[in-house]
């Protein structure tokens, strides 16, 4: 079961530095060897990826799956899908259900949901304290037995700097990052776009770069202290990077992850989209200025990883008032078409980097199997089509949710197949090549 | 330099300040100035808009903007509906756009709109076929208040275009100094705001503002010192310290007002604080055209009325 060989396509492996024309043939679900030509028995079935690239499956450690108890907006039947559809091999979920996502039963359910679903491998990540209330930390041992592979008050930062340095310092025992969210709740207060020039244009209340930034200087300072993992969400402003890449020249055990639409979109797509809550997310689209800052730290290494903080809303909530419309837009199908064009189209960084970003370095960083081709590794592989022009089209996305600012853009690249454990697990229709 | 008028306005509604030219600004002010005529008369009607339905849709609470709009309906023989609800789309459990959807069955054509989300009538003039008309939208545009304050300016010292416009107060909330200051930028004039910085919003000159963060040196040499309400409730939110002290340091006195040119009018959008952010002597002295203002008002809608039924200018 789960054998495969996969021929004549261009492996890009950055684990093992590979970039060339390659076989790969798998066995049992797992990568048994990787050469320029492999001939294998008759009985195994193959796979033509001539005219694609063959990397290392796609991970994105930051999504919102909304199940249990959102269930209106994603499931993680849905949420499978639409992760597999994007070409990830494996999601980490938050933990801001209903329940929170605080208790090992809660992880297990998200675990078996996640293995009976059975398209993408589903990690949850659990809540650094009870109820996500920022109060008392939540039992993160337990969670991590269960399967747990980072925590995270995700969506509700932890205001209280003491219980931020006890979760830093817990968690070095379990070997698991602290992932952040950096949101000073009392300087965001009421504020629903980015706090600057066009927000004073069209009238909308701010939210300032400092309310990130206050944060991601504490929470540094912290790392600091505790040595812990500080894992730092979702970046958004050019003074978060400067701090990022101040702590990581100090040495210290500091990582980020930034996102497409803050690589795509500025404020100024905001205030043209009519005061549509489609643009509207948190942190929100910051100006032009950050955007380029975020390009230049996906250039020059200070983001580790890019994910799409996939956050499905129903269209009955983004058809609320632009202040009272939730924040975040629906990520999963959309990442690596947006990743294939702005940064690789537009030569930001080359495809072996970008491999790095979305697979290898995001496994390193929460400690999960995959993010190489080596010979005995899981064969969790995405497959590539650089050439291939897609405009973006919410009604087909396998998402319960349509919230994208992108609907009707045209970008060139897309995910072609996307195979876990050896079991191709999505495959693209028939591409219009350019 | 005098703008010359546009013909027409290019767009069904009136949205805001922003999306207007400075030729139908001066289209809408030039046709205010029929109908502030017509308010003097004994039969203050016309038959313009006879047979037509207005929606004044108030999802957040008004009085006098409202009574102005209702007067400038009924002198214009519209059918008027009254719908008024205030709190959020959430606590009412209807979105805004189920709100317009059950509207325009009624086959309204115009939708007068205050609205506390800023943008709400933006969404909506996307959605209907109705025109639309912004009796003010969060902390956004009051389109009709900064025309009515232009046309009242206009009538004192004759023009807009170089004139010194001081506004004063709680700019950060006021969508009545931001439609201001779109509108007399646009037509030329110098607009200064003035505030303690916590009162002011960011990044101003990106609107062509200057910020001055005294009263004092603000008034100098002014034509028109436009003076906002103080929401009490906003006093120990962080804002400013309390009432008495904004008084001290930012309130419109006699004293304070001699900076301003001898020619200076004195304005408010209304309903006025007195002793929080301007003195009775002042609020009731010969410069001001408080008053004057609420009167003008009701010619500037019925402009606005008129001229998206498709009335040209003379």
């Amino acid at each position: 079961m789960s054998n495969l060989l996969i021929r004549n396509g261009r492996v890009v492996d950055p684990s093992q530095s590979l970039d060339q024309g390659m076989d790969i043939l798998i066995e049992d679900g797992m990568i048994a060897r990787v050469d320029e030509k492999i001939e294998a028995n008759e009985d195994v079935p193959v796979l033509d990826a001539a005219g694609l690239v063959v990397a290392p499956g796609f991970i994105d450690i930051h999504v919102h799956l909304r199940e249990p108890g959102y269930e209106y907006k994603e499931t993680i039947a849905t949420g499978s899908a639409a992760a597999v559809a994007g070409g990830f091999t494996a999601v980490c979920c938050m933990p801001n259900t209903k329940p929170v996502n605080d208790d090992p039963s809660i992880t297990r359910f998200i675990m078996e949901r996640g293995a009976a679903v059975g398209l993408a491998r589903i990690y949850p990540i659990g809540a650094v304290s009870k109820g996500e209330k920022g109060e008392e930390l939540a039992e993160i041992g337990e969670m991590v037995r269960q399967g747990a592979v980072a925590v995270s008050d995700d969506g509700r930062p932890v205001m209280n700097a003491e219980l931020m340095r006890r979760a830093l310092e817990y968690s070095r025992s379990f070997e698991i990052p602290v992932a952040a969210h950096e949101e000073d709740l009392n300087l965001s207060a009421g504020g629903s776009m980015h706090e600057g020039p066009v927000a004073t244009r069209i009238g909308i209340r701010g939210i300032p770069s400092a309310a990130e930034e206050v944060m991601v200087a504490r929470d540094i300072l912290l790392a600091e202290l505790t040595g812990g993992h500080l894992h730092l969400c979702h970046l958004s402003t050019k003074g978060s990077l400067d701090l990022v890449r101040m702590a990581k020249r100090k040495g210290l055990n500091v990582t980020c992850e930034v996102t497409p639409h803050h690589f795509t979109l500025s404020d100024e797509d905001l205030a043209a989209s009519n005061y549509n809550p489609n643009w509207k997310m948190n942190p929100p689209l910051r100006p032009k200025s950050d955007v380029e800052a975020v390009l230049n730290a996906i250039y020059d290494g200070t983001a580790d990883a890019i994910v799409t903080d996939h956050a499905p809303h129903h269209q009955d909530e983004k058809d609320l008032d632009f202040s009272e419309a939730p924040f975040g837009i629906a990520g999963l199908e959309t990442a690596v078409s947006l990743a294939l064009d702005r940064l690789v189209g537009q030569r930001v960084i080359g495809l072996s980097q970008l491999v790095r970003l979305m697979s290898t370095r995001p496994a390193e960083l929460y400690h999960l199997p995959g993010g190489t081709l080596r010979v005995g590794s899981p064969a969790d592989l995405t497959l590539l089509d650089l050439r291939s022009r897609v405009t973006v089209d919410p009604s087909a996305f396998r998402s319960k949710s349509r919230n994208t600012p992108f609907a009707g853009m045209t970008l060139r690249g897309r995910p072609a197949a996307t195979i876990v454990g050896g079991k191709v697990v999505w495959e693209a229709e028939q591409g219009s090549p350019s | 330099m005098p703008v010359e008028a546009a013909d027409t306005l290019a767009a069904k509604d009136l949205v805001g300040i922003a999306r207007l030219t400075p030729g139908e600004i001066q289209l809408i002010l030039d046709t205010a100035e029929e109908f502030l005529e017509i308010a003097r008369r004994p039969i203050k009607k016309v038959p313009t808009l006879r047979g037509r339905t207005v929606v004044n849709l108030f999802m957040e609470p008004s009085t006098r903007t409202r009574f102005s709009f209702e007067v400038a309906e009924k002198r214009l023989s519209a059918d008027t509906l009254n719908f008024s609800a205030s709190g959020s789309s959430v606590s009412k459990g209807e979105t805004l756009i189920d709100t317009a959807r059950n509207l325009m069955a009624m086959a309204p054509d115009f939708i007068v709109m205050r609205h506390p989300d800023s943008g709400a009538p933006h969404r909506l003039a996307a959605l209907v076929p109705a025109s639309i008309i912004n009796g003010g939208d969060g902390i956004n545009e009051h389109p009709t208040q900064a025309l009515l304050d232009a046309f009242t300016m206009r009538k004192h010292l004759g023009h807009l275009d170089g004139l010194k416009v001081v506004i004063a107060g709680d700019i950060r909330h006021s969508r009545v100094a931001r439609s201001n200051a779109f509108l007399l930028t646009k037509m030329g004039a110098e607009v200064r705001f003035a505030a303690p910085a916590s009162l002011m919003p960011v990044a101003v000159d990106a609107i062509g503002v200057t910020p001055f963060y005294r009263l004092e040196p603000a008034l100098e040499d002014a034509d028109v010192v436009m003076m906002l309400r103080i929401q009490r409730e906003r006093q120990g939110n962080m804002n400013f310290p309390s009432v008495r002290e904004y008084f001290d340091f930012f309130g419109l006195t006699p004293e304070r007002l001699k900076a301003a040119a001898p020619h200076a009018l004195v304005m408010h959008p209304g309903p006025i604080n007195r002793g929080v952010e301007i003195d009775s002597r002042v609020a009731d002295g010969r410069r001001s055209v408080i008053l004057e203002q609420v009167t003008n008002g009701v010619a500037i809608r019925m402009a606005v009325l008129y001229l998206l039924a498709g009335g040209h200018g003379e």
